[in-house]
């Protein structure tokens, strides 16, 4: 470490440093590129901390870990890229109706299936709000350096918490495969939020009767708290139900607790908006790129700025709408075919021009290319 | 200091990437910015492996290279791929078994990077800290300081190898500064 604080540190051990700082004591993973180090370092670092790490046999079985662990009490995590997020999403929904707090980080690769496995892309932007079947409610968020790795994990496991919800820490190879400095300075600062408990004794508890919050108070197994968690629509005892009218007011109650608070965790950077009159909206590593390309046109006299979405999920409906009512064009600039892009043209309801910039090779999108395709001129 | 973008290539289980880890590492003790990044084969060993890395005293956006301007390769299928990413006025490090094309007169050091590897350390695994060495000579220690160097080499590689791959380090400046063509 530096005289200022900073240290070189990889985005995917900063997403295990921004666990451990959350308080995450159980990491269940199957290994894939380019997550890998994630589980790696998990692996070393959680049984010092009296913590457990365990290899499972698949990412079914992973997903399976961490929600039994978190029901019973403990910080929860598994890591994992395309091939293996596919398999998570059975349990990914198991844990949205059932509500257990976790964190799934997808480290994104080139897919589908295997794909490249060693290459970056953004193709999971999608997955990551509609991967697991039925309504649900979604919480993605997407860093786009070590630093923001770090902090936004821990904020994954904040709102996992609070809100009672999986959360995802939408990755991709550029970010975590990426080292630069690190500052731990601030750690002591960190909010970190644990869930609510319950303060009824043993015999009163109903598992699954919401707070004024839409929240219900959650005990851990093991604590003398008994009740029924299932995947299958249930009343406020956890136990099934065939009511239409219990089913409508579950399904609703899990979707809002999260929607409705989005001004919450509504996390975007604007960089040079002020005056834009065209805006990049770009994610993740890409958006270092849109940065970059930024900087150069404002040299050309080009009036361009970016607008970079860190919540990804829920969608910054409000946030996105506003740039559409001050730029003549914005520009989507994606690692995929165009997932986000869909969402921003609804978003800005043809109030401006809104054009793709996307890139599917397992190649970073360069600052030139998006130079060009906002009409000004790359230089090295 | 200008912005120093450095390629290094080579297969997998040479090192590059933990030689361009040390290189970063010591520019960020130094208080200046760095990113590293690499890409690699599917193949743990053998495949062909690649690092990137960027130095300078301005905040760096986009992590990967534009244009190197210098340019390690350690392998002949390293060379034939990279070579035309390397700037024209950019710095060439090649070991002496790699046959060069001719179509690009750039700066060259042609060193004996993996035969004094073997001969005078009786490994191979201290190429990529040779190569380490005539990196930073090119970099200076007017960027960054040799004790940070050392350091940096120190707490990276396996403890009971630190003195021969100080020794290594060494190794890779004195090429640099006795190179004659």
């Amino acid at each position: 470490m530096n005289d200022k604080g900073y240290k070189l540190v990889q985005g995917n051990e900063a997403c295990v440093e921004g666990a451990l700082a959350a308080g995450m004591r159980f990491f269940a993973g199957y290994p894939i590129t380019p997550s890998t180090e994630i589980a790696e370092l998990s692996s070393q670092r959680l049984p010092k901390l009296g913590g457990k790490f365990i290899q499972m046999e698949d990412e079914l079985a992973s997903m399976a870990a961490i929600i039994g662990a978190s029901l019973a009490g403990m910080k929860s995590m598994t890591a994992t890229s395309g091939p293996g997020f596919s398999l998570m999403q059975e349990n990914i929904g198991y844990a949205a109706i059932a509500e257990i707090p976790c964190v799934i980080v997808n480290v994104q690769r080139g897919g589908p299936s295997t794909g490249q496995p060693t290459s970056p892309a953004q193709g999971d932007v999608m997955q990551a709000r509609w991967g697991t079947h039925g309504d649900h409610p979604a919480i993605a968020l997407t860093p786009n350096s070590v630093q923001e790795t770090f902090e936004y994990t821990v904020k994954a496991f904040n709102l996992a918490e609070k809100y009672r919800t999986p959360v995802i820490l939408l990755m991709d190879e550029i970010v975590g495969h990426m080292r630069e400095k690190m500052t731990y300075k601030n750690i002591s600062d960190l909010e970190v939020i644990n869930r609510k408990k319950p303060s009824c004794k043993p015999e009163e508890y109903v598992a699954y009767r919401p707070d004024e919050d839409m929240i219900p108070p959650m005990a851990s197994f093991g604590e003398g708290y008994r009740y029924h968690v299932t995947g299958l629509t249930h009343d406020e005892t956890g136990f099934p139900t065939n009511s239409n009218e219990i089913s409508e007011r579950l399904i609703k109650r899990i979707v809002d607790k999260v929607e409705k608070n989005i001004d919450d965790f509504s996390y975007f950077e604007e960089y040079k908006m002020e005056d834009a009159e065209m805006a990049i909206i770009a994610y993740g590593g890409v958006s270092r790129s849109a940065k970059s390309a930024v900087d150069q046109l404002r040299k050309q006299n080009i009036k361009a700025g970016m607008f970079r979405p860190i919540t990804i999920w829920p969608f910054l409906e409000k946030q996105v709408h506003k740039v559409s009512f001050q730029v003549k064009e914005i520009y989507v600039a994606e690692m995929n075919l165009g997932q986000y892009s869909l969402e921003v043209e609804r978003a800005a309801c043809k109030n401006c021009k809104v054009s793709k910039i996307n890139k599917v090779n397992g190649e970073l999108i360069t600052p030139e290319e998006i130079i060009e395709a906002l009409g000004g001129r790359y230089e090295l | 200091m200008e912005k120093y973008e450095i390629r290094l290539s080579g297969s997998g289980g040479q090192g590059v990437i933990l030689a361009s880890i040390i290189l970063a590492d010591a520019a960020i003790e130094q208080g200046l910015n760095a990113i590293q990044t690499q890409s690699y084969g599917p193949e743990a060993r053998g495949g062909s492996s690649k690092a990137e890395l960027i130095i300078s005293r301005e905040e760096i956006s986009y992590p990967k290279l534009r244009k190197a301007n210098i340019l390690l390769s350690l392998t002949q299928n390293a060379y034939d791929k990279y070579i035309a990413s390397l700037d024209k006025d950019g710095i060439l490090i090649v070991d002496e078994d790699i046959k060069l094309s001719g179509n690009y007169p750039v700066k060259t050091y042609r060193l004996p990077i993996l035969k004094n590897a073997v001969e005078k350390f009786e490994t191979a695994m201290v190429a990529n800290i040779i190569s380490v060495g005539a990196i930073y000579e090119l970099i200076g220690e007017d960027v960054i300081d040799k004790e940070i160097m050392i350091r940096s080499i120190s707490e990276r590689v396996p403890p009971p190898t630190i003195q021969k791959n100080l020794e290594a380090f060494e190794e890779g400046i004195n090429l640099i500064r006795g190179y004659y063509e």
